[in-house]
C-alpha cells in the first residue's frame, strides 16, 4: 500500500478555507460565520476522538468493546432519527422503533457482509466491523427517518381518506396502503438516486479514501459496488420494518387510525 | 340466536333489537349512552355543533376506542373482527374522505352501483369522474353510494345531505326510507326537524353534556 502521508500544517492550510468561507459570510451579512466555526470544530474534535477510539479498538481486536462501540454507534443513530421527525411517536416508540429497526437491518447486513464477503480473521474484527456498519448505518438511518416522517405527516394529512377506508370494512394495511407505499418510496429514494449517479456525478468518499490510500481503482470499485448493495439491502430492510412498525403503532388491533398516540408538530 | 347476556333495555321489549348499545361512554357527555335500535328502525340524532353526535357516531362504528357494549342482532362487536363490524355497521362521514383520485376506485361498477347513482340523481359515468371535480353534494352522495353498495345491516350517517338541494335531498331520503323497509337499521345525524319527522320514529339529542332519547 503507497500513500501520501498528511502533516498537521497540511490539514491547517485546508481549514482555510472554511476561514474563506467565514469571511464570505460576514462580509454578504449571512449570519453562518459562528456556526461555520462550530461546526468545523466539532467536526475536528469529534474526528480527532474517532480517530483514537479506532486506534485503541484495533489494537484491542475485542469482541466486547467492537460490540459495544456499535451499539453507542446505533443508539446515537436512533437519537438522530427521532429528531428529524417532524412528528415523532409519542413515549419510547419515537426512539425505540427506529433505533431497533435500525439495529436489525445494519446489523443483519453488516454480519453477513463479513461473515461471506469480506471474512476478516477474526469475522468481527473491529477495522473492517466499524466502519462498515457505520456506512451502512448513516444510510439507513436516512432511509428510516424519511420513511417514518413521511408516514406521520401523511396520516395526519390524510386522515379523512384513512378513516373512509376504515369506517368501509378496510383493514389497517389497506387504509394506510397509499401511505405506505409513499413512505417506503421516500425512505428508498436516496439510496437509488445515489446509486444512479455514482460514478457519473460523484465518486463516493469511501473509493476516493482507498484510491488516495494506495489501493488500486478497480480493488476499490469492487469495495465501493459491494457497500452501496449493502446500504441497498440494509436500507429496504429497516425502512420496510420501521414504516410497517410505524403503521402498528399509529394503528391499534381494532383497526382503528390513532392519531393520539403521535406528538405535537415540531417547528424548524 | 345466541342468547342475551344482559337485561333487556325494556322490560316490554320481546323482538332483538337489531343494534343494541349500552353504557356506550362518548366524550362530553356525562354520562354513558344506551339505545336500542330496531330492524327497519331510524334515530335521528340532533343536538348543538359540538356536542358530540358524530363522537357517538364513530363510538359505535368502534373508530375510537369506547368499551360499551354494543351489539349487531345480539352478537357482541368485540366477539368479530372490526373490518366485519364496520361492513354491518357503517359509518359515513359528513366530509368522507377518498384515498384514489378516480371515483371508481373506491366504488366498484355494477348494476346495483348504477341503480343507486341514478337513484340519488348522479350520472350512472360518475364512476369515471376525476375525486376532484367533485362538489360537496356530489361527493356526499357518492359517499353514500360507496356505503350503501356493501348492504351494510346498520347505516351510521352524519348529516348526509346538508350540500343538497331539496330534489336531491328528497332523492336521498327515498333510498334511505327503501333501506328502513327492508329492514335496515339508520342512525341519522340531522339538524333538519323535518328530515327527522321524516325519517325517524324516535329522537335522540344529545347537548350540555347530557343525552336524553324522545318518545
Amino acid at each position: 500500500m503507497d500513500y501520501i502521508p498528511l502533516s498537521y500544517g497540511d490539514v491547517a492550510i485546508a481549514s482555510l478555507l472554511v476561514v474563506v468561507n467565514g469571511l464570505l459570510s460576514l462580509a454578504l451579512d449571512l449570519g453562518l460565520e459562528r456556526r461555520l466555526a462550530v461546526a468545523s470544530a466539532r467536526m475536528v474534535v469529534q474526528l480527532v476522538l474517532v480517530g483514537m477510539v479506532l486506534t485503541t479498538l484495533f489494537a484491542l481486536v475485542s469482541p466486547w468493546w467492537t460490540v459495544l462501540t456499535a451499539l453507542v454507534m446505533v443508539a446515537f443513530a436512533g437519537r438522530e432519527v427521532m429528531a428529524r421527525q417532524e412528528r415523532a411517536l409519542k413515549g419510547w416508540w419515537a426512539y425505540g422503533l427506529g433505533t431497533a429497526t435500525m439495529l436489525l437491518a445494519a446489523g443483519v447486513v453488516t454480519t453477513l457482509a463479513l461473515t461471506t464477503q469480506i471474512r476478516p480473521d477474526p469475522w468481527y474484527d473491529p477495522r473492517y466491523l466499524i466502519p462498515l456498519l457505520g456506512m451502512i448505518l448513516g444510510n439507513t438511518m436516512n432511509g428510516i427517518s424519511l420513511g417514518l416522517n413521511t408516514l406521520a405527516t401523511a396520516a395526519v394529512r390524510e386522515r379523512a381518506a384513512i378513516e373512509a377506508r376504515l369506517a368501509l370494512g378496510g383493514t389497517r394495511w389497506q387504509a394506510f396502503g397509499p401511505m405506505l407505499r409513499q413512505a417506503l418510496r421516500s425512505g428508498l429514494m436516496p439510496i437509488v438516486n445515489t446509486m444512479s449517479a455514482t460514478g457519473l456525478v460523484s465518486l463516493p468518499g469511501m473509493m476516493t479514501g482507498q484510491i488516495l490510500g494506495g489501493v488500486a481503482p478497480q480493488e476499490a470499485v469492487k469495495y465501493q459496488i459491494l457497500i452501496l448493495f449493502l446500504i441497498a439491502g440494509g436500507t429496504g430492510f429497516g425502512v420496510l420494518a420501521a414504516v410497517l412498525g410505524g403503521v402498528a403503532r399509529l394503528t391499534d388491533e381494532r383497526h382503528r387510525l390513532r392519531l393520539d398516540r403521535l406528538g405535537p408538530l415540531r417547528k424548524g | 340466536m345466541p342468547p342475551l347476556t344482559f337485561p333487556p333495555f325494556s322490560a316490554t321489549t320481546t323482538v332483538m333489537p337489531l343494534l343494541t348499545i349500552r353504557n356506550l361512554p362518548v366524550r362530553g357527555l356525562a354520562t354513558a349512552v344506551s339505545l336500542d335500535l330496531e330492524a327497519g328502525g331510524c334515530v335521528a340524532v340532533m343536538g348543538p355543533s359540538g356536542a358530540g353526535k358524530s363522537l357517538f357516531l364513530r363510538a359505535v362504528a368502534d373508530l375510537d376506542p369506547a368499551p360499551g357494549d354494543v351489539r349487531l342482532s345480539g352478537e357482541p362487536r368485540e366477539g368479530m373482527a372490526a373490518p366485519r363490524w364496520r361492513r354491518l355497521v357503517t359509518y359515513v362521514a359528513s366530509d368522507a374522505g377518498w384515498w384514489a383520485e378516480r371515483v371508481g376506485d373506491h366504488v366498484a361498477a355494477s348494476p346495483e352501483t348504477t341503480g343507486l347513482l341514478e337513484a340519488v340523481r348522479l350520472d350512472a359515468g360518475a364512476l369515471d369522474w376525476p375525486v376532484a371535480r367533485l362538489s360537496n353534494g356530489e361527493r356526499q352522495r357518492l359517499a353514500l353510494v360507496r356505503a350503501l353498495v356493501q348492504r351494510p345491516r346498520v347505516l351510521l350517517l352524519d348529516e348526509p345531505t346538508s350540500a343538497l338541494d331539496p330534489a336531491a335531498t328528497a332523492a336521498v331520503e327515498a333510498v334511505l326510507a327503501q333501506r328502513l323497509a327492508d329492514g335496515g337499521g339508520l342512525l341519522l345525524v340531522t339538524h333538519d326537524p323535518s328530515q327527522a319527522d321524516r325519517l325517524a320514529r324516535r329522537t335522540l339529542t344529545i347537548g350540555g353534556g347530557a343525552w336524553t332519547i324522545s318518545p
